[in-house]
């Protein structure tokens, strides 16, 4: 349905009022009373008074319903009801049967116990545990531990809580008789899950009911209960309400054979009993079998409401499948709630494979033309824009449009031949609206899953390419968290100027480059741009003219300053300079220790890396200029970046993690130094001399001291890879500046790949005592205890591929165990505290608007911010000088 | 543009706008770095390994459980004890919790059917425990002792006092020590067995020969400009009765203790410090507004209520909001048995039913005056 064609009259639901059904009210409302335990006859044909009664709605097409006269989409449905000849315990009430049942006296009906005391009577309890539940606000039992301490400066006191305490835990015993009537409470139990007993005599349900009956409207008030829309007796069903066919609707198979829903099922059996019960009261069978088959029919009606209750075997399909009822319908993540209810559906959305395009803006989304031709737009006709329209109408190909939709909501679609569409091109009125394919420029929301935050769904710009995979800028990926290993991603078109509009103002992706989880940005440049940006700034880079006007023509800047180099080259710093503000001043320190200085929008010092990109210089620009130009910072930087680390080029080959035989000498050094100080240890460890460390046993001293020997190991051969390799070598570098990888990345692949651990270990696990059949049980040994003396380059010998494994697998294991646990925690998290908001006094308030905080987070700033007026103070203070 | 106006701008434009889903916006802040932490444990030299930091930790916190899985205690002294190590050390030793099996061995006989306490001069001499002592604790359990040299032989007593023994074998939770501690009911002659015996020799092991019941393996560290005592288990109340002990400087990481002994800011800001240790200590960065939200919404009622469908979430107004988190049958039943009414105040509620979420722009309503065409 079309929303913003015409001004329609919305219903707004105010609120919703939870009642239960009388048995009068339930026969009222029936269209029809259930006594046939069968569905269709011979002929296909919907029995009369069965299951399926044409008087409940309708699902077959062509037949009408007879209550309303409706077809099949037509008609909701109708509910009818089952008279059962004896009353049954609705289960998920048995609970508050049995409350009712024992506050209340089974002969006089008033509540128990609860002669209304005077004032004065009732003021000194009251007095005398205000105090203790106010100093002690948990249970009795955390007092304990003071118990304990025998010097007691305020024993007494404590005790005296303590006591307290008790007193008030403590439960208030049940009166032996009724204070009203005198006469001695019988003792109720229940036992589960819809048997009463009283004393020791069972309680027949209909006995139950007259005791509930009874209650009076004032006592039931009492007891909690609103008896204009809720009795206790109601608890106990004698109507029993028969859903519409539409809620059960029973599938045809290929074979013509006729499935029913497993509701329909629980209800055939139901009238069924119901049936045989009636037989046997009105032939006047024993009492016996007439308890029996109630009990039947209890156990029918209790597994129509729920199939999982405790302690009654759940009824089955005849496959042995135990039926899906009521309650399985509702509960859980695959139930009503919340798989139809709080997840709902869309339209106008599409799916697939996403892949990196740079050359696309970073808040544009290229959508395949095949999506583009499906997913529409509503367009509002109105005289400035009607020969507009005119065309859209009667083009042939992809800018066209789809439906007429006339101010009577008709909606047309636009003909197949050029001159249908002529003829409704002419027929265009100002006030319809057509919906059109979507164009570029469009605005889309783009999503990927899991969202775990609001920056994993932002507005896009459309941008319509060839191909079939959407195209994303690879800088937006950090908020979405993908990456181009097959990932998919939504796109939902919105369809009303409303939702466009919030849309470009609040969810655009420049408007996101701050992250609300920090106020950092994370929308930056990484990996090859911070490469790139580094190549290009550094001191020695310079470029000829031609290859600077290139640089500066991908991201069209045409006019060229005067050279700084000599021999009138351009140097690096220059041409990124050119993207600054002028305004921007900073100084930091890189990560490389040395110092970075811009001043006045001029680079003059240092090489840009991630660290300086992303901390200073881009949350400065932001919190200055704002997104849209911070946007285009990001676009031309990372674009001149690329581009220079092309010119560079930054590849690794086997050779860039080839040590030099001096190195490789010195790696082999350290190792064995470290497997003489291991086997040293293990001999004192042997010889029982060595040293337990506080708290530790002695294996534990051993294991620990072997580990900080191991890591002290690689953090030596980490050093000497570091100088061996060099500067020059593309890893360290990217782990130097921080684009990608570490240090360590480096060593394991050119020294060793040092010690392997499951749960910060050594390994231990495998064969007894030791970890493969090949080693000598009881070693202790580094090189039998999960040290890989190779390197990813000379490669692992077998043992050592198995200890990586281990390391691996818990690594994987912890991984799956974190997304559950973490996923869970956060829809708890979620759920609690999605209904906070600030309002305009500041205060955060729940929905029923008690103040959780009076001012948010103590400034009312909003955490995405907050260092913004700060930094714009500081930029006016830190007047960088040069030296 | 003057400084001033500048200023105000700033300022202005990094205030919180109206109608901010703040708690979502927190919710996700917490939330989405969990998938990214690491599970590793922690280690407290001397005092606790394995204490959970990370994501178990965090949902730890915000379950607000009665008490964490490996409870630490951090007691800062007064000033007359604060800059003297050795004076420290005494405290420490003082607090800290001595077992009998720390400085004896326990042997049961059960052809006697009695109770060999080796006691052992050496660890008793590291532990600052001595032979009387070690009898003290033993004379609680039965007046019969023999002393021969370094060992008592411990007879039960005749008349057994019938203690309302826990069900389950007492477990060795630090700290829970003490809320187990069988109170004697009445006096009853009982037949003495092996059984009795062997149960009886655990108990012995177990009890506390000096020190304070959850306080255990109190160490020494040398803070900012002073030394504390870091000890596993949680019982300030106990520890304060020390005089060395500041009390206003005790802090626990069991956030149900803090509430109970120093209130429930006490234990808001205890929330927040725990969640921005987590935070931090997995270089986390998270904006302290975030910490500080769901630390009030925790603590808002007087008392730590956990997130989750024994504490907020259960207690939400909106039955359609509860009965779409968890539980769903049972909210729905009571609503109908007493005849709840749901007003759609909350955002599940009106998703549900189908209507804009009252936050942010949905609180908001446009109203426009039409002016007629031409």
């Amino acid at each position: 349905m079309n929303t913003n064609a015409s001004p329609e009259i919305r219903k707004v639901f105010d609120k919703l009022k939870f009642s239960l059904f009388s048995p009068e009210m339930g026969r009222k409302m029936s269209a029809a009373k259930i006594v046939v335990p069968d569905t269709y006859d011979d002929d296909g044909y919907p029995i009369d008074g069965g299951l399926v009664d044409t008087r409940l709605g309708v699902v077959d097409p062509g037949l009408r319903c007879k209550t309303c006269g409706g077809r099949v989409k037509e008609c909701p449905g109708h509910f009818g009801h089952i008279e059962l000849v004896r009353p049954i315990i609705h289960v998920e009430f048995a609970k508050h049967i049995y409350y009712v049942l024992k506050s209340t006296c089974l002969s006089c009906h008033q509540i128990l116990g609860n002669k209304v005391k005077s004032v004065d009577e009732l003021e000194p309890e009251i007095i005398e545990v205000a105090p203790a539940a106010v100093a002690l606000p948990s249970s009795g039992a955390s007092i304990a531990p003071l118990t304990g301490s025998s010097e007691g400066v305020d024993a007494t006191d404590v005790a005296q809580k303590a006591a307290i305490v008790d007193k008030k835990t403590k439960k208030e015993k049940a009166p032996k008789k009724c204070d009203h009537c005198g006469v001695d409470v019988p003792e109720i139990k229940l036992l589960k899950p819809t048997t009463y007993f009283k004393d020791k005599d069972m309680m027949l349900p209909t006995e139950v009911r007259d005791a509930l009956a009874a209650i009076t409207d004032d006592n039931l008030r009492e007891l909690g209960f609103d008896p204009l829309y809720s009795r206790p007796e109601w608890m106990i069903i004698t109507a029993l309400p028969v859903p519409p066919v539409n809620v059960r609707p029973s599938i045809t198979l290929e074979t013509g054979e006729r499935s029913e829903d497993d509701l329909t099922h629980k209800l055939v059996d139901i009238i069924r009993i119901n049936q045989k019960l009636e037989a046997n009261i009105n032939a006047g069978a024993p009492q016996l079998i007439i308890e029996d088959l109630w009990e039947l029919l209890q156990y029918h009606v209790t597994t129509y409401f729920d199939n999982e209750t405790a302690n009654i075997p759940p009824a089955r399909h005849r496959s042995g499948r135990p039926l899906k009822t009521l309650a399985q319908r509702l509960k859980g993540k695959e139930g009503r709630f919340r798989y139809n209810l709080s997840g709902k559906r869309v339209n106008f959305s599409a799916r697939t494979v996403i892949s990196p395009d740079p050359r696309l803006r970073m808040d544009e989304v290229g959508v395949p033309l095949p999506i583009a031709e499906e997913l529409t737009i509503p367009l509002q006709i109105t005289e400035w824009n009607l020969e507009y329209c005119k065309t859209l109408v009667m083009a042939e190909a992809y800018p066209k449009a789809i439906y007429i939709i006339r101010t009577d909501l008709r909606r047309m679609k636009v003909g197949e031949t050029a001159e249908m569409r002529k003829e409704q091109a002419d027929g265009l009125k100002v006030g319809w609206t057509l919906e059109r394919q979507i164009m570029d420029g469009d605005i889309a929301l783009f999503n990927r899953q899991p969202s775990l935050h609001r920056i994993s769904m932002m507005a896009h710009e459309i941008r319509v390419l060839p191909g079939k995979t959407f195209r994303l800028n690879p800088v937006v990926v950090s908020p979405y968290n993908a990456d181009f290993d097959g990932d998919e991603m939504n796109l939902h078109i919105l369809q009303t100027p409303e939702a466009q509009a919030e849309a470009r103002y609040l969810m655009k992706v420049e408007k996101q480059i701050l992250s609300p989880r920090h106020g950092h940005a994370i929308i930056k440049p990484q990996e090859d741009h911070v490469s790139g940006l580094y190549f290009l700034t550094h001191d020695e880079t310079s470029f000829a003219k031609e290859q600077a006007t290139n640089l500066l023509y991908s991201v069209g800047i045409t006019e060229l300053p005067d050279p700084d180099v000599a021999g009138k080259r351009y140097s690096g710093k220059l041409l990124f300079s050119l993207l600054l503000p002028d305004d921007i001043s900073l100084k930091v320190k890189s990560k490389l220790g040395e110092e970075i200085v811009i001043k006045n929008g001029k680079l003059v010092k240092g090489a840009i890396e991630s660290k300086a990109m992303e901390g200073e210089l881009l949350e400065k620009i932001f919190l200055m200029h704002g997104p849209e130009y911070t946007r285009a910072f990001i676009d031309s930087s990372t674009r001149l970046a690329l581009q220079s680390v092309s010119i560079y080029g930054l590849s690794v080959s086997l050779k860039d993690y080839t040590l030099s035989p001096k190195a490789d000498e010195k790696v082999a050094e350290i190792l064995s130094k470290m497997n003489r100080e291991v086997e040293n240890l293990i001999m004192q460890f042997k010889s029982r001399s060595l040293e337990r460390s506080p708290g530790m046993s002695l294996k534990e001293t051993l294991e620990g001291m072997i580990m900080q020997i191991t890591s002290r190991t690689r953090e030596d051969v980490g050093k000497l890879v570091e100088s061996d390799l060099g500067i020059t070598n593309p890893s360290i570098i990217m782990a130097k500046i921080g684009a990608r990888g570490s240090l360590l990345n480096a060593i394991q692949m050119s020294a060793l790949v040092a010690q392997q651990s499951v749960r910060s270990k050594r390994l231990t696990r495998g064969y007894k005592k030791r970890i493969l059949p090949y080693y000598k049980p009881g070693s202790l040994a580094a090189a039998e205890r999960g040290f890989v003396f190779a390197s990813f380059h000379t490669g692992l010998n077998p043992g050592e591929y198995m200890f990586h494994s281990m390391g691996g697998r818990e690594a994987l294991v912890n991984t799956a165990i974190r997304t559950a646990r973490s996923g869970y925690m956060q829809r708890r998290l979620i759920n609690a505290l999605q209904d906070l908001v600030v309002f305009q006094d500041k205060t955060v308030r729940n929905a029923d608007m008690s103040i959780v905080q009076f001012i948010y987070g103590g400034d009312a700033k909003d955490p995405m911010f907050a260092s913004k007026a700060e930094l714009v103070e500081s930029t006016k203070q830190d007047d960088v000088d040069t030296a | 543009m003057t400084e001033k106006e500048s200023k105000k701008k700033s300022v202005f434009e990094s205030a919180i706008p109206p109608f901010e889903a703040v708690g979502v916006v927190c919710a996700q802040s917490i939330g989405e770095p969990g998938t990214q932490m690491t599970m590793r444990t922690f280690h407290f030299a001397g005092v606790a390994e394995h204490v959970p930091t990370g994501l178990p930790r965090l949902i730890e916190i915000v379950d607000a459980k009665k008490e964490p899985k490996k409870p630490i205690i951090d007691m800062y002294l007064k000033k007359a004890y604060a800059k003297d190590q050795d004076a420290a050390e005494k405290v420490a030793r003082d607090l800290s919790a001595v077992f009998v099996s720390d400085v004896a061995r326990v042997e049961d006989d059960l052809a006697s059917l009695s109770i060999d306490i080796i006691f052992s001069e050496k660890d008793a001499k590291a532990q600052g425990v001595t032979f009387n002592m070690v009898k003290k604790a033993l004379e609680e359990f039965s007046p019969d002792l023999k002393i021969a040299d370094n060992v008592i032989t411990l007879k039960p007593a005749k008349a057994v006092k019938e203690t309302k023994t826990p069900k389950k074998p007492k477990a060795k939770k630090e700290g829970d020590a003490a809320a187990t501690v069988a109170e004697p009911t009445a006096t009853k002659e009982k037949k003495i067995t092996a059984k009795y015996v062997r149960k009886l020799s655990q108990k012995v092991r177990d009890a506390i020969v000096k020190g304070i019941d959850g306080i255990f393996r109190a160490v020494v560290i040398k803070g900012e400009g002073e030394y504390f005592i870091r000890a596993a288990g949680f019982n300030v109340t106990g520890a304060i009765l020390n005089e060395a002990i500041d009390p206003d400087r005790v802090y626990t990481n069991n956030l149900k203790e803090i509430e109970r002994v120093y209130g429930i800011e006490a234990a808001r800001k205890a929330i927040i410090k725990e969640i921005n240790d987590v935070m931090d200590l997995q270089k986390l960065s998270v904006d302290i507004r975030h910490i500080m939200l769901i630390a009030d919404a925790m603590t808002t009622c007087g008392q730590i209520k956990p997130i989750g469908r024994h504490g907020l979430s259960g207690e939400k107004v909106g039955v359609l909001g509860r009965a779409a988190f968890e539980e769903t049958i049972k909210h729905l039943i009571n609503a109908s048995a007493f005849g709840e009414e749901e007003k759609l105040i909350g955002v599940t509620e009106n998703i549900i039913v189908g209507q804009t979420v009252p936050v942010g722009t949905g609180k908001i309503k446009l109203v426009m005056k039409n002016k007629k065409h031409k």
